[in-house]
């Protein structure tokens, strides 16, 4: 229709009049940002339709609105051409879209039969017929061939099985329009297969899709269709058959899909990106050598073949080392296991297998207190969790893990101007706005909770920082400042592991190692990488790095293969 | 973006809340002062009431002497409830520490186990006892990571039985003086007992305001998460601050034991002194969310529960009825306490 993305018009006019869902100049601003920007997308029956973006482009945004859950500044969604019921409405949206979130949504002590009903049991004389809803969550559940018991508790199910009773309740409600949230984020790679033959059969039964994920392979595996939102604007909707991976991370990147619609079959494997890379890598860690080269002993931190399976992501053996004066950066999406391996380098959590070594000493797993005499400082990926104690002065903060060394005498006293005067110069340093250092942390803006929480970790001169998304949530000025503080800690020596999904983050590292679905996939140096290749590498798109034999010197490289 | 940046423009919003919450130290301290108007509106109520109130005699042997026991025990309570955690346990081992020692040191006539061991050794085993049952609970909660609230109910029923059973029921008395001192003697017109819960508030206060470790208990009452971040052995301060609390109180059982010459059954558990104990830390401004609260608080809560219990005493109110008046005063001075401080009880720290 006329209304649709002027650049591209490739939704044919006689889908888009019976679109199952059609979302038209749809904007939102939370405060000062603007999420989206009069988007417009049409979801046709039958088809398959993936969207795609980088961490912000407003994804979430337009998922929680078309599910329902907000309402737009601006536009309208209609469904089937009708205009959608309001936001907040949660049954009347359920009969017209269901939503397959990232994190189960089932209730863990019910039935799986009870779960497909959940809300909607089918009654007879006021009275839940118990017999109809066991009998028709088979029905459902058998044409999965999936072999969930309806009679079994939803606890004792497997994450796989737990999404298939989350399709089925789809189903059960006889939904046309389905929304599935990055579903593969917690799933092994055959289950993904599996899933991905369901989602296949439901489309080809009529149901309309929208697949949101991270995994850019999987969008070319499943969809038909693939929609670009970049900084809150739908920038390209094209079918997947006429593109190929450069095209469409040149247009998460840049917002145009300029690097050339796909000409040739899809046997050649994305050359742009390969090349990109492989001439970015040319130079192996060169801060390293030079920090060895300078007579320093051994690296301050090496992390052998570490492994883990936790709720902050999976590792499968990764080993990697940090030479003293040197920043690694290791970036990857939240799912890929970053934030577990920083977490298990500070000692916030004890891994499965592997060791943490800190200057030549291996740390106790989980200590995070003896992670600290290691000299270990850690940032936290959660400030508001774990950054700071809300409560307490701006100087206290600061100072808490330097107590023992600010207290006087073998009494343990802390003279509370003792803590001020420690405090102040980070303070000043990272330009903290603040009526005074007494200030309750509680009472800062995020910006300058998060310089609290960095000074804190930088406070005790660390051999090692371990820095979680240092900058999330922080605005650009107090970003830079934050970047500098790390850098400059390295530069006076420490070493500086610093775990991100943020690629603006990585602008001071000397090193960059790319994480997916934990394991180390890609090894860049630190400046001149190709900005573009390392989004594809994040985004977990095979091929970039299979022909290239890594030429990482260190003993990590076994592990990647 | 909108997901990185709502923290940051959420965080202005948040602040009134956060103001009101958890004010800077003198904020704190103009809370507690609120309290005086308060106590001046007792103090006259009192003098009304009973012409012997506002005698120096019924402030310091008549208030003083009966809140020093349950003022070291609040003190117990109020540092436990500093790091998060809630001891409902104390009241029992105020009982239960002094009953053994007791029990183990005067003679069998006077109800005792005829071991007749000496009286320091007895004061010795308050202590004992109030740190082991310290331990228990904070290893059972802390460690084993059970439930705090279950964990020192099942306690408290355990101990109390235990107290009625060890002696039957009967009450030690004819307790050897070095055992009764601290309840019993005066300096001059001041009762010992009200000096040692004074010193007892004005150590704990220094101890937290300017200690390491005391600045670690409000670090973890305020965040854990954060606490242990920063490298504070959070476990190791949760299980000694459990430990402290029980044996101030053992240290508040042995001042009552002394005050009245005799353990009785009824003693802590039986009489239900847990919910004045928590009543005036909580009116004293010591939040059940931890991480918030003060000694000076805390001392206010006290001092104020005991000139209300000394009025109604002094008010010749009806028996039958002064447990039922106990209980409104102190829902009452809860409110009040909320109004005046701006403290919830129920806001999530």
């Amino acid at each position: 229709m006329n209304v649709d993305n002027e650049q591209h018009s490739d939704t044919d006019a006689a889908n888009a009049a019976r679109a199952a869902v059609a979302a038209r100049g749809i904007s939102k601003s939370y405060g000062s940002t603007r999420a989206l920007r009069g988007v417009d997308l049409e979801l046709a029956p039958g088809r398959c339709l993936g969207l795609v973006g980088r961490n912000g482009a407003g994804k979430s945004t337009l998922v929680s609105i078309l599910s329902g859950l907000q309402r737009p500044d601006a536009g309208e969604v209609t469904f089937d051409g009708e205009p959608a019921p309001p936001a907040g409405a949660v049954h009347a949206w359920r009969e017209r879209l269901a939503t397959v979130h990232q994190h189960s949504m089932i209730v863990p002590e019910l039935t799986v039969a009870e779960n497909v009903f959940l809300g909607r049991l089918p009654r007879r004389r006021g009275r839940v017929d118990w017999a109809a809803v066991r009998a028709s969550a088979a029905a459902v559940l058998g044409e999965w061939g999936s072999g969930v018991d309806p009679g079994r508790a939803c606890r004792d199910l497997s994450v796989e099985q737990r999404q298939i009773v989350e399709l089925a309740r789809a189903v059960a409600a006889g939904t046309r329009v389905l929304l599935l949230d990055e579903p593969t984020a917690a799933l092994e790679h055959d289950a993904v297969q599996r899933l991905f033959t369901r989602v296949r059969q439901l489309v080809d039964a009529g149901v309309a899709v929208l697949y949101i994920s991270h995994h850019l392979e999987e969008v070319f595996d499943i969809c038909d269709d693939v929609a670009v939102l970049r900084d809150g604007e739908l920038v390209l909707a094209a079918p997947t058959a006429r593109l190929d991976t450069d095209a469409l991370v040149h247009a998460m990147v840049h917002g145009t899909a300029t690097a050339g619609e796909r000409s040739a079959a899809p046997a050649a494997p994305r050359p742009a990106v390969a090349e990109a890379l492989s001439a970015a890598e040319t130079p192996a860690e060169p801060p390293a050598a030079a920090a060895a080269a300078a007579g320093t002993a051994g690296p301050v931190l090496e992390l052998r073949a570490l492994a883990a399976a936790s709720p902050y992501g999976d590792l499968r053996g990764v080993s990697l080392t940090v030479a003293p004066g040197e920043c690694v950066g290791v970036v990857g999406l939240i799912s890929s296991g970053v934030v577990a391996l920083g977490r298990i380098t500070a000692g916030i959590q004890a891994a499965d297998g592997g060791a943490v070594v800190v200057d030549g000493r291996a740390l106790p797993p989980g200590d995070r207190a003896a992670a600290l005499e290691a000299g270990v400082g850690y940032i936290p990926e959660d400030r508001r969790a774990a950054g700071y104690v809300g409560g307490l002065s701006i100087a206290e903060n600061m100072t808490m893990s330097v107590t023992d060394r600010l207290s006087t005498g073998r009494l343990g006293v802390l003279a509370p101007r003792a803590l001020t005067r420690a405090a102040r110069p980070w303070a000043d340093s990272l330009a903290l706005v603040a009526a005074s250092l007494a200030q309750p942390v509680a009472d800062l803006s995020g910006g300058n909770q998060q310089k609290v929480t960095v000074a804190r970790a930088l406070a005790r001169g660390p051999r090692l920082v371990a820095a979680l998304t240092p900058t999330r949530g922080v605005d650009v000025a107090s970003k830079e400042l934050l970047l500098q503080a790390l850098r400059q800690a390295a530069d006076a020596g420490a070493g500086v592991l610093l775990a991100t999904d943020e690629l603006d983050d990585l602008v001071y590292c000397d090193r960059v190692l790319v994480l997916v679905r934990g394991r180390i996939a890609a090894r860049l140096p630190g400046r001149g990488y190709d900005r573009t290749a390392l989004i594809a590498a994040i985004e977990g798109v095979a091929g970039a790095f299979d022909a290239r034999p890594t030429t990482e010197t260190t003993e990590a490289g076994e592990e990647d293969q | 973006m909108t997901q990185t940046e709502q923290p940051v423009e959420l965080a202005p919003g948040t602040q009134p809340e956060g103001r009101g919450g958890r004010g800077p130290a003198a904020l704190g301290f103009l809370r507690e002062a609120a309290l005086l108007p308060v106590l001046a509106v007792i103090l006259v109520v009192g003098a009304v009431i009973s012409p012997v109130f506002l005698t120096t005699d019924n402030l310091l042997a008549g208030v003083g002497q009966q809140v020093s026991a349950l003022g070291v025990t609040v003190v117990g309570e109020s540092l436990i409830l500093l790091i998060g955690g809630m001891d409902l346990s104390l009241e029992s081992t105020y009982g239960l520490a002094p009953m053994i020692a007791a029990w183990l040191i005067v003679p069998r006539a006077a109800f005792g186990s005829g071991l007749m061991l000496n009286p320091y050794i007895g004061i010795l085993i308050v202590f004992a006892i109030g740190a082991a049952v310290g331990l228990v609970n904070g290893l059972l909660i802390v460690k084993a990571r059970l439930n705090g609230f279950i964990v020192t109910l099942g306690m408290t029923v355990l101990l109390a039985g235990l107290q009625n059973g060890s002696v039957q029921g009967q009450s030690p008395y004819q307790l050897p003086q070095p055992f009764g001192f601290l309840g019993t003697e005066y300096l001059g017109k001041v009762p010992l007992s009200l000096v040692v819960a004074a010193v007892v508030f004005v150590v704990a206060g220094l101890f937290l305001r300017y200690h390491r470790t005391g600045r670690a208990i409000y670090a973890i009452g305020g965040n854990a998460e954060a606490a242990r971040a920063a490298g504070i052995r959070v476990d190791r301060v949760r299980i000694g601050v459990y430990v402290a609390g029980s044996m101030l109180a053992a240290l508040g059982g042995l001042l009552e034991a002394g005050r009245v010459s005799s353990v009785t059954g009824d003693q802590g558990y039986q009489e239900g002194i847990i919910f004045t104990v928590f009543a005036a830390a909580v009116i004293g401004g010591v939040s059940l969310q931890g991480g918030k609260g003060t000694m000076l608080g805390a001392a206010s809560g006290v001092v104020l529960l005991g000139l209300v219990q000394n009025i109604i005493n002094l008010s010749n109110a009806p028996n039958y009825w002064q447990l039922a008046i106990n209980g409104g005063v102190i829902l009452f001075a809860l409110v009040l306490a909320r109004i005046v401080g701006g403290e919830s009880s129920a806001e999530k720290g």
